[in-house]
């Protein structure tokens, strides 16, 4: 049976890792000259001269490459939930060759098991392999851009695409089996793996560990004083550079006094009359921009946050709520884990709607 | 004399009002060819598929080979199946359809596969996709019968085929059972075909058994029976109309009787198969006609 | 080595067939006394027909004493026919012609001498059955 579900999936199979190779190659040939522009150019740059010229400079290259690798990890598991995972029975129940295959003596349990099988070690690998490559070529970039932890990247990198992949595959299988036509199967697949996938980013990933707390004495190289969207103006959180938060993944970033109020913009009003009347805010360095400091406020306006922040800072002070850099690879785990145990489930399920005869 | 298939009261319905079958109760003897024979939507698919396993019972029971119809392997060992329109991998070759067959089953004479494609002048390397009907056929059929089973039910196997490639199934076929003894249960529509290879017959008409018997038995005890026009009608007591057609002048039967008739108003002639078939598959307006035709039929 | 062949219109059951073509080739002297008859196989893989029905023809033609099963050999002719029927058929041809004039003095056309025939035939046939 295993020689059958290898037999069936092979066509498919070396397509697609000859694709996977041919990425393989692009990578290998540029990966090299990413780490040594990066090297050369970055890594020195805080000694040799602007860094924020170097490192826009830097994120630019092979612009197209990290474009497609973008798209390419978005949306190969999916591909592979869609493309391995749906017609893996539903195409038989189409063709009809599943009464070629249930004549022959083996049980039912036997034959979608072993399909199953071969087909996720096969989408695991696929999946590990490209994760592999692209964490790898993307490593330097990863280091001057986003944080790695950061939502948008989090699914693209480490083995987190092996867990969705795996998922994306039983999730098609398993409904492949149900509705019994491919290309219903696969519309439906697409739709259940993208909803499950923006659940758990969004309301699960962030509860599987509590977060930590850090607290922050205000400071005028740190917060600044804007408004967001339409808001009143009021001193913002901003982004502290402490060691503890390097790379880490950060929920909120709030002023709080000692018993967890938040600053209110009429309070800073009243604390800080210099910066709450208009003009001196658009000579204050943009919020969050902290750590890179493009801009440089005027003397007056400098002076004014100074002032404002040394007043405030006895009652209120910055709290962040976050998750460590160390615990990435924990995050990583566990997400990797809940998807491929949910795999196994809708895998288990679907044997077990096996059973009962279809008519 | 042993029992291949045995059916009581099976019955298979679909949804919640289309029985495909219903009250099925049969006794299908073993060392025998046995055609099933219907119109379309008759039942006959579903009673091989649920004599294999493919489909489940709504109500009765069915029994193959003194076991329940299952995915055990060694009830599939035993029991070949051909379904309708031969459904084969197309982008497999021959000689892969030959080694999953050796791979999934136990007892599986690979020589004599090898053998019998040879036979056929298949390329063992084409893809199944690409054989012609025929030549599928026999790939489907050497499949079936490479691994020795004691059963083998066909479902319209040689439906869409040419003359030539049917004639050559029915060959291959009728030189397995005088090899091994193979049971085999051949659904057609083809009465023809049906005469030349069976000697049991299984009619089924909207979705029920309406005939089942040795062909020879049958048709020895089947006559037609031609005469003037009459509207009642004296048979022997153990005579049972099944068809009848009138015209002004003329009355034709049909009838099933174990004793001669020999009364002299009639011209007896015997019945070929077809015509027999043909006036079982259509016992339900045969009904409706002698009502509405006035025929009374005295004991 | 005679060959069989099957007319599937003519009504008649196949083993009859069968017989019926192996006492013409005998009559016809196409089969001779220790002639063999094609296997069982053969017939079956020539024809397309249930083997059944072939065992069922050469059983006929051994009941008949024209031929006998040799185990694990084939099947062989025994007896021809020829003589026997020859001298059998004289007498009867005669009457038969005799007949004949008679039907057709009385005024019978070919289709009527012949279902006249077989109606005859078949009443009798069915006393002897009875």
């Amino acid at each position: 049976m295993t020689w059958l579900a290898w037999r069936q999936l092979r066509p498919s199979a070396v397509a697609t890792f000859g694709a996977l190779l041919a990425l393989a190659v692009a990578l290998a040939v540029t990966g090299p000259q990413l780490v040594h522009v990066y090297d050369t150019t970055v890594k020195p740059c805080p000694s040799i001269g602007d860094c924020s010229d170097a490192i826009t400079a830097f994120g630019n290259k092979y612009n197209v490459l990290q474009q497609l690798l973008t798209i390419v990890m978005q949306v190969a598991p999916a591909l592979l939930g869609l493309f391995w995972g749906a017609p893996l029975v539903a195409r038989e129940l189409e063709t009809g060759t599943y009464k070629l295959a249930w004549t022959q003596s083996v049980t039912r349990t036997r034959w979608l098991a072993t399909k199953l099988a071969v087909t996720a070690l096969a989408t695991g690998a696929l999946a590990g392999l490209l994760s592999l490559a692209v964490t790898w070529w993307s490593a330097p970039l990863d280091k001057v851009g986003t944080n790695r932890f950061d939502g948008s990247v989090f699914g693209e990198r480490g083995i987190t695409p092996i867990g969705y992949a795996l998922f994306a595959f039983a999730v098609g299988a398993l409904l492949g089996l149900l509705i019994r036509r491919t290309l219903p199967a696969m519309a439906a697949t697409l739709v259940a793996f993208i909803a499950v996938r923006l659940v758990f980013s969004q309301l699960i990933r962030p509860h599987l560990m509590t977060p930590l707390r850090a607290t922050f004495t205000l400071l005028a190289t740190v917060n600044g004083y804007a408004s967001f969207n339409g808001s009143t103006s009021n001193l913002t959180a901003g982004s502290p550079s402490d060691a503890s938060l390097q790379n880490a993944w950060i929920y909120s970033a709030r002023i709080v006094d000692a018993a967890g109020r938040a600053l209110t913009p009429q309070a800073t009003a009243s604390a800080c009359p210099q910066l709450a009347n208009g003009g001196l805010r658009a000579q204050l360095p943009p919020a969050g921009s902290a750590g890179h400091v493009h801009a440089v406020p005027t003397q007056a306006a400098g002076q004014a946050l100074q002032q404002c922040v040394t007043k405030l800072s006895d009652s209120y002070h910055t709290i962040l709520s976050y998750q460590p850099a160390n615990r990435y690879w924990t995050f990583q785990a566990l997400e990797t884990a809940i998807f491929a145990a949910l795999a196994i489930c809708l895998a288990g399920v679907a044997l077990w709607n096996l059973r009962k005869h279809l008519s | 004399m042993s029992v291949a298939v045995t059916t009581d009261g099976l019955g298979k319905r679909y949804g919640r009002r289309r029985w495909a079958l219903s009250d099925c109760s049969l006794e299908v003897p073993s060392g025998h060819v046995v055609g099933l024979v219907g119109p379309n939507g008759a039942g006959k698919t579903t009673l091989l598929n649920l004599a294999v396993g493919l489909l489940s019972a709504t109500t009765g029971t069915i029994s193959v080979l003194g076991g329940n119809p299952s995915d055990r392997p060694e009830q599939l060992a035993r029991v070949g199946f051909v379904a309708q329109d031969t459904p084969t991998y197309s982008h497999l070759s021959v000689a892969d359809h030959l080694h999953l067959g050796a791979r999934l089953n136990p007892g599986w004479d690979a020589h004599w596969a090898a053998k019998r494609i040879a036979e056929t002048g298949v390329d063992p390397t084409q893809k199944a996709g690409q054989l012609s009907g025929g030549q599928r056929a026999q790939l489907a059929l050497t499949l079936a019968l490479a691994k020795r089973p004691e059963l083998l039910l066909l479902d319209e196997p040689v439906a869409g085929l040419d003359p030539l490639a049917r004639r050559e199934f029915l060959q291959t076929l009728m030189i397995a059972v005088a090899d091994d003894g193979v049971t085999v249960v051949l659904s057609s529509h083809l009465v023809a075909d049906l005469e030349r290879v069976s000697d049991y017959l299984i009619v089924l008409a909207a979705a029920h058994v309406e005939l089942a018997g040795e062909v020879e038995h049958l048709l020895a005890t089947h006559r037609r029976l031609v005469g003037p026009r009459r509207d009642s009608v004296s048979l022997p007591g153990d005579c049972r109309v099944i068809d009848a057609s009138h015209t002004d002048r003329q009355t034709t039967l049909l009838v099933r009787t174990d004793t001669p008739i020999h009364d002299p108003a009639w011209i007896v002639e015997d019945i070929d198969l077809e015509d027999l078939v043909l006036a079982y598959m259509g016992q339900t307006s045969n009904v409706e006609r002698n009502r509405r035709s006035g025929l009374r039929v005295q004991p | 080595m005679i060959e069989f062949r099957l007319d599937s219109t003519s009504g008649v059951s196949p083993y009859l067939q069968l017989v019926h073509q192996v006492r013409q080739a005998l009559r016809l002297g196409m089969l001779e006394e220790g002639d063999q008859l094609p296997t069982v196989k053969e017939v079956v893989a020539r024809l397309a027909i249930n083997p059944n029905t072939v065992l069922k023809a050469y059983r006929e033609l051994e009941h008949e004493g024209l031929a006998s099963a040799r185990p694990g050999v084939g099947t062989f002719i025994t007896r021809t026919l020829s003589d026997a029927s020859l001298a059998a058929h004289g007498p009867l041809r005669r009457e038969m012609s005799r007949w004949l004039v008679k039907a057709r003095q009385a005024g019978l056309d070919d289709e009527s001498i012949e279902a006249l025939f077989r109606d005859t035939f078949r009443s009798a046939s069915a006393e002897d059955v009875a």
